[in-house]
């Protein structure tokens, strides 16, 4: 009864309840405002209003602004920290909390949660590729489901590169918390009404043009094209906020002598990602912004019959939807090299280069982007300065993968299960690698473009760069969240049946693009001679489904087991493995120094962090 | 300790991997479709140089990671550290240069390959192609403008296309020919190929387009030159639009202004109500409301679709500027034939006979 209670009143259902009332006063101000003129009925304007208010609802009955409004009103208001009286420990995840590891726990079982959901569509609309002809969806539910699955899937991993750089990056340099908690908790909150916008999109007539929503399809495209657009745009705000806070707290917060040069390899990954965040995010902002103008409120920036020009917004668009994918993968390349080390007990191989190859990679990312538009009419003469840059994109990716494997030779490599997905993750990135130069190529390109290559290639890219690097993350980190271990048998048996899985999945996928086999299309013609490749493609993407759920279960399951895991069962280095379970509110009650190198495995009598003798207050 | 056993282990099993990748996996899983075009044959070189360097690089990450993962693998009860290396500048450098240079001899050859595919030939015939949704149109401007729903191509003759999109973006893709380019409304673009190989193909749309983006396909024909003069001259011999009915003129306005995407004349559900046995029967519409299906209710349904939508069927789907293309194409025949047609009143009668 008491645990229904807190469910009851946690802020997501608050906060869903107050998105609906003001979802609904939205669409009832517009809609009377619209009769009462003798305005033609249009429930457009009404849901883009509502749409917005919502959000601010869901935030204000959530209690995300609750301090900032106080402050307005002159009052303030202190951090609360800690449980909640006289609550469960773990209704603190159910509620607004300003702690970086909650926070970031509760980024890590929503991004999960929302990867379900987008692998569930991904999963009925294979299906009904498996055959050639119609036979489960009609064309209008299958566009709705693609259009959905991509921008689900992103919102998924936004989330998940979150989890992962709330979580660890304070612990690995030492800070108490993140620089701006409010602004923290105010970044993962808004998420969830992003995801709530997206899937309602779903229900209101759905939409077929894709994640990428170009014009002018998304100005004839059903209702659900405006609530997509919108959620995109909120994902899009968590992004921005949340890099500010990580960008200041490394800069500022980090512990004594841990200069730059001596910071855990992920951070490097997740200031690189918080750049292109930072940098990037707003085009993207502004072309969803004018794409939902144009449609609700008849101003014309991108329909040529008005005079707007539709290449403007795929410029706008792929501005920040190129660099985004680095921020996709530049987190998870960051875990594969903090685990290695670890696992090979030998030093990171050329620490110094892996760092600056994620900045090089945020770099060269953004010179890149019109690689999307190879077909798309725009100007010859900017076709092969694009192509020359997103062939550079090669050298530094190449260093990333030449120094794992001279990490891992000669070392004492053990596997288990992180290890295994730190080394599934290498082989599907290098699938995701070795697949793009083709694509970079202008010839080659213009035979791949939108095909199922296209599909095979990056898929490959965001499970190599993300999805697996983020499972071992989550096995590997597991003990210090939980303070039990996961059951290695089910974590073997994950990573081989999802290796396996993905590899058949994306290796078919790149065989009947090249074939012919176009993206986005509900039905494709047997004379395409892809049948055989679609129903291995079909069960390989069932049986990663299946893999995930055992390792949710495999997760739940052992965070409610008896018996307690050792404090550093890998062995590492890392300042975050050695303090004991459970990691303290403000986490190190003793501050640490650094005195040493990161990955000095085999170097003898060394040390990475001192911890210093008498115990400083908490930094509140 | 041996350590240059391990490389020489390893570089056999490299050259070995690459090949095996290169003639054994690739090789026979991985095939283009037939090459039919003039540009396909290099285009088709650089496919396969970048089949080598996919082999060549899968192979040498994986079996260095498999060969340490299994040579060095740590034996039960070692807790001893591996060997203290930091790094290697010699070798950053290397494997920073030598991709270096690989990709910059990609991109070139990709730069000067690019500007033979794009550059005009003297020698090249125009072909108008319109995308709207869903139906691709071929008008021939140097055949007497004529206009059909299939392409039919001369062998051996270079080809440029200019397209434009009547409404959202289209791609023109026909995989044997190796070449892309997508359609823009209110913008031409151009795309140059010459077929090699006579035959059958299809023209596919490659960017997402709508509801029914999927079967937006045009028939293809590569002719010999006599087969396409021949063909042509058929075409331009067609009777004027003076000379035939009105039922005939209407199944020429069915496809050349695309009503067979979505209207089907067999009763067939497309995206928008079938043709068959519609003429003069009830229509349910979403308002609750019935209308027959009569002279003014069809002229009204092509001049502004939204205003009524029969159940089943969703709005703003139907393009809404058929009235003005309409009057665009009678005025283009009244000033060369010398009358004055209604176009919709030909598609009435054309109705009128599809039981």
């Amino acid at each position: 009864m008491r645990t229904l209670g807190i469910i009851i009143n946690s802020a997501y259902v608050r906060g869903l309840i107050g998105q609906a009332i003001f979802t609904f006063a939205g669409i009832g101000l517009v809609g009377g405002i619209r009769s009462a003129m003798g305005l033609e009925t249009n429930v457009e304007p009404g849901v883009v209003l509502g749409a917005i208010l919502g959000v601010i609802g869901f935030l204000l009955f959530a209690g995300v602004l609750t301090d900032w409004l106080k402050w307005i009103a002159g009052k303030k208001t202190p951090l609360r920290h800690g449980v909640p009286e006289g609550k469960p420990g773990w209704s603190r995840y159910l509620n607004v909390d300003v702690n970086h590891k909650v926070i970031g726990i509760q980024y890590g079982y929503t991004s999960i949660l929302v990867l379900l959901v987008g692998g569930i569509f991904a999963l009925v609309f294979r299906l009904e590729l498996a055959q050639p002809g119609i036979q489960l969806l009609d064309a209008k539910t299958y566009n709705t489901l693609f259009s959905a699955h991509g921008i689900v899937m992103i919102a998924s991993i936004l989330l998940g590169v979150g989890a992962m750089t709330n979580y660890l990056v304070p612990l690995m340099i030492g800070a108490s918390d993140m620089a701006f908690p409010r602004l923290n908790a105010f970044s993962y909150w808004v998420g969830i009404p992003a995801v709530v916008l997206i899937l309602s999109g779903m229900v209101v007539g759905g939409w077929d043009t894709g994640w990428v929503g170009y014009p002018p399809l998304s100005l004839r495209a059903p209702l659900g094209v405006v609530l997509f657009l919108m959620g995109f745009y909120l994902n899009g705000l968590s992004s921005i906020a949340s890099s500010i806070n990580l960008l200041v707290t490394v800069s500022f917060m980090r512990a004594k002598g841990m200069t730059p040069f001596r910071m855990p390899i992920f951070v490097w990954a997740a200031v690189a990602t918080s750049l292109i965040q930072f940098t990037a995010t707003q085009t993207v902002g502004v072309a969803l912004t004018l794409n939902v103008m144009e449609r609700v409120a008849g101003l014309t920036f991108f329909n040529p019959t008005n005079g707007g020009d539709p290449v403007l917004y795929q410029h706008l668009f792929w501005f920040y939807s190129h660099p985004v994918v680095y921020v996709f993968v530049l987190p998870g390349l960051g875990i594969i090299s903090e685990l290695l080390p670890v696992f090979s007990r030998k030093p990171l191989f050329g620490y110094k280069w892996i760092a600056l190859s994620s900045l090089g990679i945020a770099f060269v990312g953004f010179l890149v982007w019109a690689h999307h538009m190879f077909t798309s009419g725009m100007n010859d003469a900017l076709r092969i300065p694009f192509m020359m840059a997103t062939m550079f994109v090669a050298i530094p990716t190449g260093v990333k993968f030449f120094s794992w494997v001279a990490t891992m030779w000669e070392g004492k490599l053990s596997f288990e299960t992180p290890m295994l997905f730190v080394l599934g993750a290498i082989s599907v990135f290098l699938i995701g690698g070795v697949t793009g130069p083709i694509l970079g190529t202008i010839p080659t390109d213009l035979h791949l473009h939108d095909s199922y290559w296209v599909v095979g290639h990056f898929h490959a890219t965001m499970f190599g760069g993300f999805i697996f690097p983020f499972f071992a993350a989550i096995y590997y980190w597991f003990p210090k969240i939980t303070g039990r271990m996961y059951k290695e048998s089910l974590g073997k048996l994950h990573f081989w049946l999802m290796v396996p899985g993905f590899w058949i999945m994306s290796l078919g996928q790149m065989q009947i693009g090249l074939l012919g086999m176009r993206r986005r299309i509900v039905d494709y013609e047997a004379v395409l001679g892809v049948q055989g490749t679609q129903v291995l493609i079909t069960i390989a993407a069932l049986v990663i489904g299946w893999s995930v759920l055992i390792m949710v279960y495999n997760l739940v399951s052992s965070a409610r087991s008896k018996e307690m895991a050792v404090t550093n069962p890998w062995g590492s280095r890392s300042p975050e493995w050695q303090i004991p379970y459970p990691v303290p509110e403000f986490n190190y009650d003793v501050p640490f120094e650094v005195v040493g190198d990161p990955y000095d495995y085999g170097l003898d009598g060394s040390e990475y962090v001192h911890t210093q003798a008498a115990p400083v207050p908490s930094g509140d | 300790m041996g350590k240059a056993k391990h490389y020489i282990a390893v570089t056999v099993l490299i050259i070995a991997a690459t090949l095996v990748l290169r003639f054994f996996v690739l090789g026979p899983l991985y095939r283009l479709p037939m090459a039919a075009s003039k540009e396909a044959g290099p285009i088709d070189v650089m496919f396969d140089a970048h089949f080598w360097l996919i082999s060549f690089l899968f192979a040498l990450i994986m079996v260095f990671m498999l060969y340490a993962a299994v040579v060095f693998r740590r034996k039960p009860g070692d807790d001893e550290m591996g060997p203290y290396v930091h790094g290697n500048t010699g070798l950053e450098i290397a494997w920073t240069i030598l991709p270096t240079v690989i990709v910059i001899g990609f991109g070139v050859w990709g730069a000067v390959m690019l500007n033979e595919l794009t550059t005009p030939n003297p020698q090249e015939m125009t072909i108008r192609v319109w995308g709207q949704q869903w139906a691709w149109l071929f008008e021939y401007p140097e055949q007497g403008n004529v206009t059909t729903p299939d392409l039919v191509l001369p062998l051996n003759q270079p080809i440029v296309l200019e397209m434009e999109s009547r409404d959202v973006l289209h791609s023109f893709w026909i995989p044997e020919f190796r070449v892309k380019q997508d359609l823009l409304p209110g913008r031409k673009t151009y795309l140059r190929f010459t077929p090699t190989e006579p035959g059958d193909y299809e023209v596919r749309c490659a960017e997402i387009c709508g509801l029914q983006h999927a079967v937006m396909i045009a028939q293809v024909h590569v002719l010999d030159e006599a087969g396409f003069a021949a063909w042509a001259d058929e075409r331009m011999a067609a009777p004027a639009y003076a000379d035939m009915t009105p039922v005939e003129r209407g199944q020429v306005w069915y496809t050349e202004f695309g009503c067979n995407a979505c209207h089907s004349v067999d009763g067939t559900a497309l995206a928008g109500p079938t043709w068959q046995a519609m003429y003069n029967h009830e229509a349910q519409l979403t308002d609750g409301s019935t209308a027959t299906v009569d002279d003014a209710y069809i002229r009204e349904s092509i001049v502004n679709p939204n205003l009524k939508i029969v159940t089943g069927f969703a709005a703003n789907v139907m393009p809404q500027d058929f009235e003005t293309r309409m009057a665009e194409k009678e005025t283009a025949v009244l000033a060369s034939e010398g009358v004055q047609l209604d176009i919709i009143a030909d598609i009435i009668a054309y109705i009128q006979t599809i039981e």
